[in-house]
């Protein structure tokens, strides 16, 4: 069984890009292969920032021969239509067999494909690989029209077997693949010929190519470690950074420095962002300090002074940087001293937020009042509230973030601390965007809470005055992310509040933001903001809060029953109630009891149909004709009992409990007892018995939006 | 490459060592363009020249000037004008990155000491409606080179493809020449009877056109001149003269002239901060109109490869 070994070399691969092509190139061409009718043993795809490479093992040498046979029109159908099979078949009209069928003769196709080279195969999926190959973005070159994620230059695609190795001829717009390959750019030396995957990998190594990027990854990774070791640092481990770094490096070569003095005191997080995002550094940390005292970079080549020239070069790249950082870093400070993070935040005025909201500075007071009210409910201070508001996004005005965006709240956080706030206000310059991602915690504070809270409400309803909602895939302004972190914040530290009065009221405000953004020349135009709107965000939130719960394993039709019940803008109840009733709906008793509840509804709705009344009051256990009657009669008494205060306390396990309680007496009622009687008087006392198992069933969640 | 140089002693010795690797590789060398423009980029022999089917090698060096780069002649690093070298190859060659590094060679970088890296940076110009795939060249981790394939310039898909390299000079000087200061750095021999530093020649420059570029530039006449130059740009395109031949004399490159003058005049009105946010977007968008239109144009003309238009 011959192994097949193929390289495209090519100018330097973006670093980003490198993972998925090597599992492109696996994928494209083993499916290729197997769709030709080929087998194999095992596959493995590698990349450097040169190269992709592919080794094929234990491939079959031909592929297995199919016969195909196809039935065609009869013999004496219209000459269109056997014109039409011999299109399809691409035979002619001798080609075909006559057979004799139940209704008369019918043609038959009969098709034989011999058994194919592995060769030509290989070399028809490789050039369509090649030709069709899915990078992000691809280019062209010169004069030619193939296109690829940079420059292609060589091929190499050849078969081995015991008998040796073979090149696969092939060319794709002038390449013609070869069995040769070349190393390191300037380690290396100058092109070889290979004759199998070992002896390929085996060369590569000499002229100073690590294939496997998993390999590189782990030499960086434990150079790294052991440099920072020696030093007393210790390595701030970096898994994306090291992935990237090992795509840029084919001879990795790691070299550490130590940062110099006069930058020790900014902030790390500067320290390692500047240095990650502009330089691809690691940073490591003095464990006894927790101070980013150093930086581990990765070379791609040895050299005759073992790195002490290109350090030399990093670390003044690094000085000039970190003097940036610093002139941005200590001018803030001094602005801060001088104009005050209140006055920062004032200076937003002139920071745009939206086109026709305005500035963020005219979100302050948006932000404020949303937070204080929410803090207020929840038991906190306002004026922690409002401090933290004022504060909370000064640092967009500072250089430092102009900087490095992604430091925002990191920044404002120090700024803070230096001023003179609490550690929990200032905390909250970090904490309001939060959370970021579905990994990211949520605050749990409680002027935190409310702040981030009024965040993602002042965002949402803002967008929703706009009317730039989320429609599809398309959600530039990540209006999902915000409802999915109010949830979150809300769900986790179980906060009651009713959401829809904070969104009417956050529609309102930036209405009339819009208006006055607007210049709007009807005075007239009224402030408040319609209804249906406010219901429409609101019917936003809940559709995020059921994937949320379907992520935990919460039936649809189970939060559909709880939707429906009154208080449903207070997400916290909601959660707790499906929780509750999903979990009963896990039990026997829970089962059987919807079963009753359901036969009970329908006989008690088709008979109010019927008779054009509705049965509701009245049930008296006087008319009882039966034990069982009698026993639903005190079954329901006692879970009503029960129930009523449970549901007053919100105990929804409690009330579903008294609930399974019923199932007994309901089943035995159904199986002793017809409710369809002649005599009038129990007739109807019957019904308004059921009535009583529907209004009590119906206290808890509105069972009858369960499926089944 | 494993020859290394002699190391060069000043600003002006990089350029001509550049001017003459590039010359012997076959680039017409060419002058700077006669106009104010942001990047090299915008040189015609560029620009339009990267267009149509018809080849092309040159390399220059353009004075470029960026008004919000401006820092009084402070900033060690900044300067609201500086130089870029240029090279220009259509279509790219197989061996363009090779010839790249050779020109580091000649500068005195030794590979043979350096990190040399290409990494990743997508080039995209949207006032020119231009893109491209390519690298920045790092040395030992600094950004010394743009190295850019263009796919598309004025909206025009590029057949053949240009090669375009871009050496930011005073950065690559400093680093060669171990300077820390743009102001220090030896613009002549520093043996020279009269030695100059890059501070003698430029930093009076500096000192006046950061005032003017940031506080003085008279943002009335700047936006009048910016409608100006785009009117005419239209009209002149709108105007194509026959020859004695009866062949029709499209005149793209005086109108690119006023599309070049339109991008600047915008740089100079950003500068001076009474452009916002939304407006920016929309005078890049003029500005593109005209660089496409000048495109379009160009590309009907002989040297863009269309012949003799009709």
């Amino acid at each position: 069984m011959p192994d097949l070994l193929i390289e495209l070399f090519s100018e330097e691969i973006p670093a980003r890009m490198q993972a998925k092509a090597r599992e492109d190139l696996k994928r494209v061409v083993t499916d290729g292969l197997v769709e030709a009718g080929l087998n194999y043993a095992s596959a493995g795809a590698f990349s450097t920032p040169r190269r992709l490479t592919l080794t094929v093992e234990g491939l079959t040498a031909e592929s297995r021969p199919v016969r195909e046979e196809r039935k065609g029109p009869n013999t004496s159908a219209p000459p269109a239509a056997i014109e039409g099979f011999l299109r399809s078949t691409g035979l002619a009209l001798e080609q075909l067999e006559r057979r004799a069928d139940k209704k008369g003769e019918v043609f038959f196709a009969v098709i034989e494909k011999p058994g194919r080279r592995a060769q030509a195969i290989v070399a028809e999926v490789l050039e369509a690989a090649i030709r069709d190959f899915p990078w992000p973005k691809s280019m062209r070159w010169g004069s030619g029209s193939l296109r690829w994620v940079r420059p292609l230059h060589s091929i190499l695609c050849q078969m081995t077997t015991e008998a040796g190795a073979e090149v696969v001829p092939m060319s794709v717009d002038g390449i013609e693949a070869g069995n040769t390959t070349e190393g390191h750019r300037f380690m290396g030396a100058g092109r070889f010929a290979v004759h199998s995957f070992d002896d390929y990998r085996a060369k590569l190594l000499r002229a100073k190519v690590m294939l496997d990027s998993a390999e590189r990854e782990a030499h960086i990774l434990a150079d790294a470690q052991n440099a920072a070791f020696a030093a007393g640092l210790e390595l701030v481990e970096d898994k994306g950074l090291l992935t990237e770094v090992a795509g840029l490096v084919e001879w990795p070569v790691v070299l550490m420095g130590r940062i110099p003095d006069a930058f020790l005191d900014l902030p790390p997080e500067v320290l390692q962002t500047s240095m990650k995002e502009h330089q691809k550094f690691f940073s490591l940390k003095n464990p006894a300090t927790g101070r980013i005292e150093g930086f581990v970079t990765v070379a791609n080549r040895e050299t005759p002074d073992d790195g002490a020239t290109i350090l030399k070069g990093n670390l003044k790249v690094l000085s000039a940087r970190l003097s940036d950082a610093k002139f941005f870093w200590e001018n803030d400070i001094r602005t801060v001293d001088s104009d005050s993070l209140g006055a920062m935040t004032a200076m937003l005025a002139f920071v745009t937020y939206q086109n026709s909201l305005g500035s963020i500075w005219d979100r302050i007071p948006r932000l404020s009042s949303l937070s204080e009210q929410i803090v207020s409910d929840l038991g906190g201070e306002r004026k922690d509230a409002k401090e933290a508001c004022y504060i909370m996004k000064s640092d967009l005005r500072t250089q430092t973030v102009r900087e490095f965006p992604e430091l925002q709240g990191v920044i404002g956080r120090y700024l803070a601390l230096h001023e003179g706030h609490s550690a929990h206000i200032a905390d909250i310059c970090v904490s309001h965007y939060a959370p970021l991602g579905p990994s990211d915690a949520v605050p749990n504070e409680v002027t935190a809470i409310a702040v981030s809270l009024a965040e993602k409400l002042d965002t949402l309803t803002g967008f929703w005055v706009l009317n730039e909602k989320p429609t599809g895939s398309k959600d530039p302004y990540a209006l999902r992310r915000s409802a999915i972190g109010a949830i979150r914040i809300i769900v986790a530290n179980q906060v009651r509040l009713s959401l829809i009065q904070y969104i009417r009221q956050g529609l309102m405000m930036n209405e009339s933001a819009r208006q006055r953004w607007a210049l709007d020349a009807n005075p007239n135009r009224s402030e408040t903001f319609p209804e249906p709107e406010a219901k429409d965000l609101l019917a936003f939130f809940h559709d995020r809060l059921k994937v949320h719960l379907r992520d935990e394993g919460i039936r649809h039709d189970v939060i559909d029953a709880c939707l429906a019940m009154p208080g449903n803008d207070d997400l916290t109840l909601l959660v707790k109630r499906a929780e509750a009733l999903a979990a009963f709906l896990k039990t026997e008793d829970g089962e059987n009891l919807i079963q009753g509840f359901k036969r009970a509804n329908n006989i008690l709705s088709q008979a109010e149909a019927k008779d054009g009344v509705e049965y509701s009051f009245g049930a008296d256990v006087k008319f009882a004709e039966t034990d069982e009657e009698r026993a639903l009669f005190a079954a329901l008494d006692a879970a009503e009992a029960r129930i009523t205060p449970a549901m007053a306390s919100e105990d929804f396990g409690q009330a579903m409990a008294a609930m399974a309680s019923l199932r007994a007496p309901i089943d035995a009622f159904f199986e002793a007892v017809q409710i369809n009687t002649d005599n009038a008087i129990v007739r109807r006392n019957r019904l308004n018995l059921l009535s009583r198992i529907r209004q009590i069933c119906l206290s808890v969640a509105d069972l009858t939006r369960l499926d089944g | 490459m494993t020859n290394a140089q002699t190391a060069p002693r000043s600003f002006q010795e990089i350029i001509l060592r550049l001017q003459n690797y590039w010359a012997a590789q076959g680039c017409a060398i060419l002058q700077p363009y006669d106009m104010e423009v942001g990047a090299g980029t915008f040189h015609p022999g560029t620009t339009l020249r990267s267009l149509g089917s018809r080849p092309w090698a040159a390399a220059y060096v353009q004075p470029s000037r960026r008004p919000t780069d401006g820092r009084y002649g402070e900033n060690p690093n900044r300067l609201q004008h500086y130089y870029q070298y240029q090279v220009l190859i259509k279509p790219s060659p197989p061996q363009l990155q090779a010839l790249y590094l050779g020109s580091l060679d000649a500068i005195g970088i030794d590979t043979g000491l350096h990190d040399i890296r290409f990494v990743e940076d997508d080039w995209e110009s949207p006032t020119l409606g231009a893109w491209g795939l390519g690298w920045e060249v790092w040395c030992d981790g600094m950004e010394v080179s743009q190295f850019t394939y263009f796919q598309q310039v004025g909206g025009h898909d590029c057949k053949p493809v240009s090669g375009e390299l871009t050496y930011g000079l005073e950065r690559l000087a400093m680093y060669v020449l171990g300077v820390d200061h743009v102001m220090d750095m030896p613009f002549n021999d520093p043996d020279a009877p009269i030695p100059l530093s890059y501070g003698d020649v430029f930093r009076q420059t500096e000192q006046e056109y950061s005032r003017w570029n940031f506080d003085q530039a008279d943002t009335e006449m700047l936006l009048s001149h910016f409608k100006d130059a785009e009117a005419e740009c239209e009209r002149i395109l709108a105007a194509p003269q026959p020859d004695k031949a009866g062949r029709t004399i499209v005149m793209a490159h005086p109108a690119y002239d006023q599309a070049i003058k339109a991008s600047h005049l915008f740089n100079l009105l950003d500068a001076r901060g009474v452009i916002s946010v939304t407006e920016r977007q929309a005078y890049i968008g003029r500005v593109r109109a005209l660089a496409k239109k000048c495109a379009d144009a160009f590309v009907t003309t002989e040297a863009g490869g269309g012949g003799t238009a009709a």
